[in-house]
């Protein structure tokens, strides 16, 4: 315990409105240590370090920096103190190059040759390879890190707080990274990782501390503690929390996904050969710790993000079920009698041929056009307009609810038409029926709002999310896919939501519930999945799984670890 | 045969306004502020200019206590002051109030414009002149002043020497734009707000004074080419919109020569030339052709818009943050 404390954080609490992100948190970083800080999402890692680089100012407590208690109201107090901090997002210039990024908002004269140097310099302590004259856009995400980290030294920091460096990178640049961060501690520099992937911990960190919901739990040496301990200090011990869950009542597969892969824009896998089966009147939980492909699961599902191989195939289960022109096109209705799925009350086949579309619309509106069998799709890169079109129910509460599933500026009627806006006469829009449904979910979901004509964003986000998943809802969806449903709500909201799901399951919907909260995952879901880097980790029960044991799997691939 | 000889000075002074509202214009957007109201802003600059000349002019005893310097000297600082305003109040606008910039520059603009017809009227009433201009000879001679021996020069000094002081002005200006922006940390820093105003507040660059900085040198750059166009150009001879659309040109201008003041010096003059061509090119009495001569400099930037835009090359497209409010990230 000789090393040279270069921080310490002395009974720190933030709080943001009624929540408090961090409350008397204590924590020491020291000179020559690669520190891990680990947490789930949520937890207060960003911003305990947030409160070090000068972003945030804490409401409680003292930091001492060298043994003596400073002030870091600014960035600017941050440099000069010599922390430095490199965020999730980088904070570059894209047409300047790394050399101008690097010295910009520095004190006299611009000399590129001089920077050069100093730049070259930095990158042959520690093992950087930076071409100062190129450009940002033409880097890949680990240069532009290198870059970021480059900045920060140039600038003369000692003490270096990387935000989740590894999100974005590569197997191979992580290894480049962490072969960097090794020398920078040799060096005798104070590093902070935040993470909470287990295996960067183990592979690089010498101590590790671990948050919880914004408190301090405990901290060790790497090399005296396993993944076990380290798991169950991240989540804690199971909370009861007594959300009702139904049996499911005669489960059929509804969605089945097959071997399925996606890769991200910048060519990293992001879904690696993920298969399951979700069945109609189950939840179907999903977990995994942040960015192990849920969103890319869920827009993939959509229509949303082209796949690289795999199949996503929806049961729609309409055996002995009369045809209707609510979902289906007369084009669809037409191709499917063609193909022999159509027979009528008395099993006998029907047939289209030879009658006019005036005919055809009589028939079907009798009610005597049943299907044969249960319609079998293939989703895959097909458009949301293009399922929709196939008549197929499926609901997204995305995880983006103002950016993706509602539009800030419109109020709910209009929200709601973004789903209806293609019914009704050609050219005119049809404006009763949605606002007879907003005040329908104002009434039904108890949404606190003036009045339908009042924009969204005015709303609570509890509110907010109640009209995105009663619009959702109220599409009768065959499959509803929600993700983080209850993310900054208030229990009263959550619970409502859970019954909102609750009741869908009972309808027969395949609920898909992406969620971050273990505990709330362990009493809602009938089944969960989770997901560890893109993989599947392993599918588990709902009902009486282990806490600890998912953790395990969130972590480590089936939930083993190296030592086992 | 095409007169070269008497075409080119006359491109070159044609050409001259636009340099200066192009250039002013450039810096503003450089900062990320999309001034549509340089028209106006060239406007209010010359008959700024005009105010000052005239009651200059009219408060000496008689016209042989004329003398040149104070002219200029109040004609300039009226046309400055006069500019400085206008970009003092789009920048409170847009940056301290964040209200939108399109909007704001176009209401600046058909503010400038009728601000200056406001008060050329008046001033053409005051002089008493019973035509609808109003002429300020002494001050635009003084203006137009050049090197007497140039005449001697031949084709030479016809071409390079026979321009007033603020044509050369203009094209140093532009000069030392480019060097500013491309060469000096303050160009630099001004750059990387207009790209991305996150990025330059995080690094400690302060992006309200450089976005005031700039529109505010900007728009007072632009006012001068207003400034010329009334003294130099005009001969001096004031009337209610003559200055036309050059201010528009200008702003197109900008997008000719991607955001390179260097580059405007001769782009600048090729769109005066332009602009002008009609009047050079025989084409008899049909004007219906001469107005389609007087289309080309707007073709030709629709032109290079689409060129530039194909290519993709991201140092040739406009600051990344260009027409944006910023606001600091809060939680």
């Amino acid at each position: 315990m000789d090393k040279a404390i270069a921080v310490e954080m002395r009974h720190i609490t933030k709080r943001f409105g009624s929540v408090a992100a961090n409350n008397d948190v204590s924590l020491t970083i020291r000179r020559h240590e690669i520190l891990a800080l680990l947490g789930e999402n949520g937890s207060g890692k960003t911003t305990l370090m947030n409160m070090l680089s000068g972003i945030y100012f804490p409401d409680e407590g003292e930091i001492l920096v060298n043994g003596k208690p400073v002030v870091i109201a600014s960035p600017r107090d941050a440099f000069n103190l010599g922390i430095g901090m490199i965020h999730q997002h980088f904070k570059l210039v894209d047409v300047l190059t790394a050399a101008e990024n690097i010295i910009l908002g520095l004190e006299g004269r611009k000399d590129l040759k001089a920077a050069t140097a100093r730049i070259a310099e930095i990158c042959n302590t520690y093992g950087f390879e930076v071409d100062p004259t190129q450009k940002i856009y033409d880097m890949s995400v680990s240069q532009k890190q290198m870059v970021e980290i480059v900045k920060v030294l140039y600038r003369g920091a000692d003490i270096l707080i990387l935000d989740e460096p590894t999100a974005v990178l590569t197997p191979q640049e992580t290894e480049k990274l962490f072969a960097v961060l090794r020398n920078m501690r040799e060096d005798g520099k104070a590093i902070v990782i935040i993470t909470h992937k287990m295996h960067e911990v183990e592979a690089l960190s010498d101590r590790v501390a671990v948050l919880r919901q914004g408190a301090y739990i405990g901290e060790m040496m790497t090399k005296d503690t396993n993944a076990q301990e380290m798991t169950n200090m991240m989540v804690g011990h199971a909370v009861a929390l007594n959300i009702v869950r139904p049996e499911p009542k005669d489960p059929s597969p509804r969605l089945e996904i097959k071997n399925l892969s996606v890769r991200s824009d910048d060519g990293i896998l992001k879904l690696d050969d993920v298969s399951f089966t979700v069945n109609s009147g189950e939840i179907f939980g999903i977990a995994g710790i942040a960015g192990s492909g849920q969103k890319e699961l869920l827009e993939a599902i959509s229509g949303l993000q082209p796949i690289e191989k795999g199949d996503i195939i929806f049961h729609n289960p309409k055996k002995d079920k009369p045809v209707t022109f609510f979902h289906k096109s007369m084009k669809r209705v037409r191709e499917l009698a063609k193909e022999g799925m159509f027979h009528d009350k008395q099993g006998k086949p029907v047939s289209f041929d030879g009658m006019s579309m005036g005919e055809i619309r009589k028939r079907v509106e009798s009610g005597d056009v049943l299907f044969r069998e249960d319609e079998i799709m293939d989703l895959r890169n097909k458009t949301p307009l293009e399922i929709r079109s196939l008549g197929i129910h499926l609901s997204f509460v995305p995880e983006d609810r103002l950016g993706m599933g509602l539009v800030g500026n419109m109020d709910m009627t209009d929200n709601m038409m973004l789903r209806s806006y293609r019914k009704g006469p050609q050219g005119f829009l049809d404006r009763k029926r949605p606002r007879d449904l907003a005040e329908q979910i104002i009434r039904e979901l108890e949404v606190v709002t003036p009045g339908t004509s009042t924009p969204v964003r005015k709303l609570s986000g509890g509110n907010v999310q109640k009209v995105l998943v009663g619009r959702e809802i109220a599409y009768t969806p065959k499959v509803l896919m929600a993700a983080y449903p209850v993310r900054g709500l208030d229990i009263n909201s959550s619970y409502t939501i859970y019954n909102l799901l609750n009741k869908q399951k009972e309808n027969g919907v395949a609920v898909i519930y992406v969620g971050e909260d273990l505990d709330v995952l362990l009493e809602l879901a009938d089944r969960i999945l989770v997901l560890c880097g893109g993989k599947v980790s392993g599918i588990v029960p709902g009902r009486g799984a282990d806490k600890r044991k998912i953790g395990m799997m969130m972590t480590h691939m089936g939930g083993q670890t190296d030592a086992e | 045969m095409f007169d070269f000889l008497s075409f080119l000075p006359r491109a070159v002074m044609q050409g001259i306004p636009l340099m200066y509202g192009s250039t002013g214009e450039t810096l503003t957007e450089k900062s990320g502020n999309l001034n549509l109201g340089i028209p106006g802003i060239m406007y209010v600059g010359a008959i700024s200019g005009v105010i000052g000349a005239f009651f200059y002019e009219a408060s000496l005893a008689s016209p042989a206590d004329f003398r040149a310097f104070p002219a200029v000297l109040i004609s300039l600082l009226c046309a400055l002051l006069g500019s400085l305003l206008m970009g003092l109040l789009y920048c409170f606008l847009t940056v301290t109030l964040r209200a939108n910039q399109n909007v704001t520059g176009l209401a600046m603009t058909t503010f400038g414009v009728g601000f200056g017809n406001f008060f050329g009227g008046s001033l053409i009433k005051l002089s008493g002149n019973s035509m609808p201009y109003l002429a300020l000879s002494a001050t635009s001679s003084a203006f137009r002043a050049y090197i007497p021996a140039a005449d001697n020069w031949g084709w030479f000094g016809k071409l390079f020497c026979s321009y007033g002081f603020l044509a050369y002005a203009a094209i140093i200006i532009a000069l030392v734009s480019s060097y500013v922006l491309n060469r000096t940390r303050a160009g630099l820093h001004l750059r990387a707000v207009g790209e991305s105003p996150n990025t330059a507040d995080a690094a400690g660059i302060s992006v309200t004074k450089h976005k005031y900085v700039a529109t505010c040198v900007g728009s007072m750059v632009a006012g001068l080419g207003g400034l010329y166009y009334v003294m130099d150009y005009s001969s001096g001879i004031w009337s209610n919109n003559a200055f036309g659309d050059r201010g528009w040109l200008a702003i197109a201008l900008v997008i000719f020569t991607i955001w390179r003041p260097n580059v405007g010096v001769l782009s600048s003059i090729l769109f005066g030339g332009l602009y002008i061509l009609h009047m050079y090119i025989p084409t008899g009495m049909n004007l219906a052709v001469k107005e389609l001569y007087k289309m080309i400099p707007y073709v030709v930037t629709i032109i290079v818009l689409v060129i530039t835009s194909m290519r993709r090359k991201r140092e040739n497209q406009p600051p990344a943050s260009l027409g944006l409010p910023y606001f600091r990230e809060e939680r």
